[in-house]
C-alpha cells in the first residue's frame, strides 16, 4: 500500500506582491485519488492549482519558495518545460472558458497541439465527450460554436477538452460554482468514473460536494494547511476546532 | 437653460454633423452624376483615355493606380502593423506597451505633407538610384501610404486584441499551448473582426490620402506597366486639377469624386458590417 506519491508539495509559499497566498504548505496527494481541497475565500486553494501546472507564471509579480514534485520531476524548477508539464496536469478553471471555435475544434486543440496524427482526432473527441457525459446532448452538433452550449453543458466541454489531452492529474477549480444541481451532478458522477485513470484534486468552498465527491480533504485557512486526512474523518471528527467550525458553517 | 433646452440644442447641434454629410453626399453626386450618364458610365470608368480639353473623360488609368497603390500600401502596411499591435498587446512588458502605443499613435498626427517631403527628399532619390526609373513611382506612393497607415491599423488590432478575455489565455495555455500557439490559434482568430476592420480602415485611409502622393507618385496620366512608373490616382487628379477646371472638366471631377466616395462608403460599410457580426 506504500505508493510513493503522485504529487508532493514541500513547505510551499507564495505571495502575489505583498499579499501571502500560500504559507508553508506541505501536502501528498496519492495517484487515482480523488482529492479535496476546501477553504473559505482567498484561503490559497485556487492559488496552489495555479501553482501546480505554473498557470502562476503569468503573474508578473508573484514569488514563490519550497518544492512542489509530480512523480520525479521537479515542477518548480525554472528550466522545466512549462508546455509538456501543462500537458501532463490539465486545469479546469470554475468559469465555462470554452474558446469561441466549434465544439470539435475546442476538443481536439490540444491533442493537435500536442502533434496527434489527424486520424485519431475524432476518436479522440468522442472518447473525451464520453467520458464527460455530454456525448449524447452533442453528438448531432459537433461543428456547432461552443459559446451556443448551456453554462453545464460548457463546462463538461471543458472537462472532456481536458481529458482528451490525455493528462495525468487533473485539477479542478470550482468546477460546479456556477451550475445547477443537475449539472452539478452530472460533473461529480463523471469524476467519480474517471478517478481510476486519473489523479484528480477538486477545489471547492461547498463543504456538502466535498463530502460527497472526494476520497481525501485537506482544509485550507488563510493559506495555511489546517488539517488533512480521509474526507470521513475530517467531516465526522475533525482533529482541529477550525476545520470544525468550518464545516458546521460557523464561518467562511 | 434648463435640461429639456440642452437636450433640444445638443439635437440640433448632433442633426446639423449628419446634415452636413448629408449635403456633401447631395452635391458631389449633383455636380458629378449627368456627367459620368453624359459620358457613359462604362466609358468614364473603365477608359483610360482623360483629355478634359477634348472632352475625353476616361478615369480609368487612375482607377487602377488607386487600386494598386492602395494594395501596395497594405502588403507593407498589414504585416508591419499586425506584427507590432501582436508584440504591443501580447508579449511586450505593460509598461513597454504605455509608452509605446501612444508614441505609434503620434504618427496619425504627423501632417501628410511632411510624409511626403520625406518621401520626396529620401525615398524618391532611393528609388531612383537603386531602381531606376525616376524615382516619383507607384512603389515610393506605396511605401509612404504603408507607414502613414500604420497608426490605423495598430492601435484598433492592439485594442481588439486586448479585448480578448484573459480566461481563453487561460484556457488555452492550460491545454499545454505556448504562448505563441495561443496567440495563433485562440487569440488571433477571436479577434479576427476587429483585425479586419482596422485593415479596412486602413484600406480607406490610404484610398483617400492625397497630399504626399501627390507629392511621390509622379502623376503621370497613363496606366501604369510597372511597379516604378509615375501613377496619378484619383484623389490626386482633383487636387491638381480642380484649380483651373470649369465646366465639363469642372464635372468630371466631381465625378471622379463621386467614384473615390462610392469606394470609401463601401470600406466603410463593410468594417461596420464585420464589427457588427461577433
Amino acid at each position: 500500500m506504500e505508493q510513493p506519491p503522485k504529487i508532493r508539495i514541500d513547505g510551499l509559499s507564495f505571495w502575489y506582491k505583498d499579499f501571502q497566498a500560500l504559507d508553508r504548505v506541505s501536502l501528498a496527494i496519492r495517484a487515482n485519488e480523488i482529492f479535496g481541497l476546501m477553504g473559505p475565500a482567498k484561503s490559497g486553494k485556487s492559488t496552489l492549482l495555479k501553482v501546480l501546472n505554473r498557470l502562476c507564471d503569468l503573474l508578473p509579480e508573484a514569488r514563490l519558495e519550497g518544492k512542489a514534485y509530480l512523480d520525479d520531476l521537479d515542477l518548480l524548477a525554472p528550466d522545466t518545460d512549462v508546455v509538456s508539464l501543462r500537458r501532463r496536469v490539465g486545469l479546469v478553471l470554475s468559469k465555462p472558458t470554452p474558446l469561441p471555435r466549434s465544439i470539435y475544434e475546442n476538443l481536439v486543440l490540444a491533442p493537435r497541439l500536442a502533434g496527434r496524427p489527424h486520424k485519431e482526432l475524432p476518436a479522440l473527441a468522442e472518447e473525451a465527450l464520453k467520458a464527460a457525459r455530454l456525448w449524447d446532448e452533442v453528438k448531432d452538433r459537433l461543428h456547432d460554436s461552443a459559446l451556443r452550449l448551456s453554462g453545464g453543458q460548457q463546462q463538461r466541454l471543458c472537462l472532456a477538452r481536458t481529458l482528451a489531452m490525455q493528462p495525468e492529474v487533473i485539477l479542478l477549480d470550482e468546477p460546479t460554482s456556477g451550475l445547477d444541481p443537475i449539472s452539478t451532478a452530472k460533473i461529480e458522477e463523471t469524476l467519480f468514473q474517471l478517478k481510476s485513470r486519473y489523479t484528480i484534486i477538486l477545489v471547492s468552498n461547498n463543504t456538502k460536494q466535498i463530502a460527497r465527491a472526494t476520497d481525501r480533504t485537506a482544509f485550507l485557512l488563510m493559506g495555511r494547511l489546517i488539517e488533512v486526512g480521509e474526507t470521513s474523518q475530517v467531516f465526522t471528527v475533525p482533529r482541529d476546532q477550525r476545520t470544525d467550525d468550518y464545516i458546521s458553517g460557523r464561518f467562511g | 437653460m434648463t435640461s429639456k433646452g440642452i437636450e433640444r440644442l445638443l439635437l440640433v447641434l448632433a442633426l446639423s454633423s449628419v446634415g452636413s454629410l448629408a449635403l456633401i453626399t447631395f452635391f458631389i453626386f449633383w455636380e458629378g452624376l449627368p456627367l459620368i450618364l453624359g459620358t457613359g458610365p462604362g466609358d468614364f470608368l473603365f477608359s483610360t483615355h482623360w483629355a478634359p480639353t477634348k472632352g475625353r473623360f476616361g478615369i480609368g488609368a487612375m482607377i487602377v493606380s488607386s487600386v494598386v497603390v492602395t494594395l501596395g500600401a497594405l502588403v507593407l502596411g498589414v504585416p508591419l502593423g499586425l506584427a507590432c499591435a501582436i508584440v504591443l498587446a501580447e508579449f511586450a512588458p505593460k509598461r513597454l506597451k504605455q509608452v509605446l502605443k501612444p508614441t505609434l499613435e503620434l504618427l496619425a498626427g504627423i501632417p501628410s505633407v511632411v510624409y511626403g517631403f520625406l518621401g520626396v527628399l529620401w525615398l524618391v532619390p532611393l528609388i531612383r538610384e537603386h531602381l531606376g526609373g525616376p524615382g516619383l513611382s507607384l512603389l515610393a506612393a506605396a511605401v509612404i501610404l504603408g507607414i502613414m497607415i500604420l497608426p490605423t491599423i495598430i492601435s484598433i488590432s492592439i485594442d481588439s486584441l486586448s479585448a480578448v478575455p484573459d480566461l481563453y489565455r487561460d484556457g488555452s495555455l492550460a491545454l499545454g499551448a505556448t504562448r505563441w500557439q495561443t496567440v495563433q490559434r485562440v487569440v488571433l482568430p477571436a479577434a479576427r473582426s476587429g483585425i479586419i476592420t482596422a485593415i479596412i480602415l486602413g484600406m480607406g485611409r490610404a484610398v483617400g490620402e492625397t497630399m504626399a502622393v501627390i507629392m511621390v507618385a509622379g502623376n503621370a496620366l497613363k496606366l501604369p506597366t510597372s511597379l516604378l512608373d509615375p501613377v496619378r490616382t484619383l484623389t490626386s487628379n482633383i487636387a491638381l486639377e480642380l484649380g483651373y477646371a470649369s465646366g465639363r472638366h469642372r464635372e468630371a471631377l466631381f465625378a471622379t469624386g463621386v467614384v473615390l466616395f462610392v469606394i470609401i462608403m463601401i470600406l466603410n460599410l463593410t468594417a461596420a458590417a464585420v464589427t457588427r457580426r461577433r
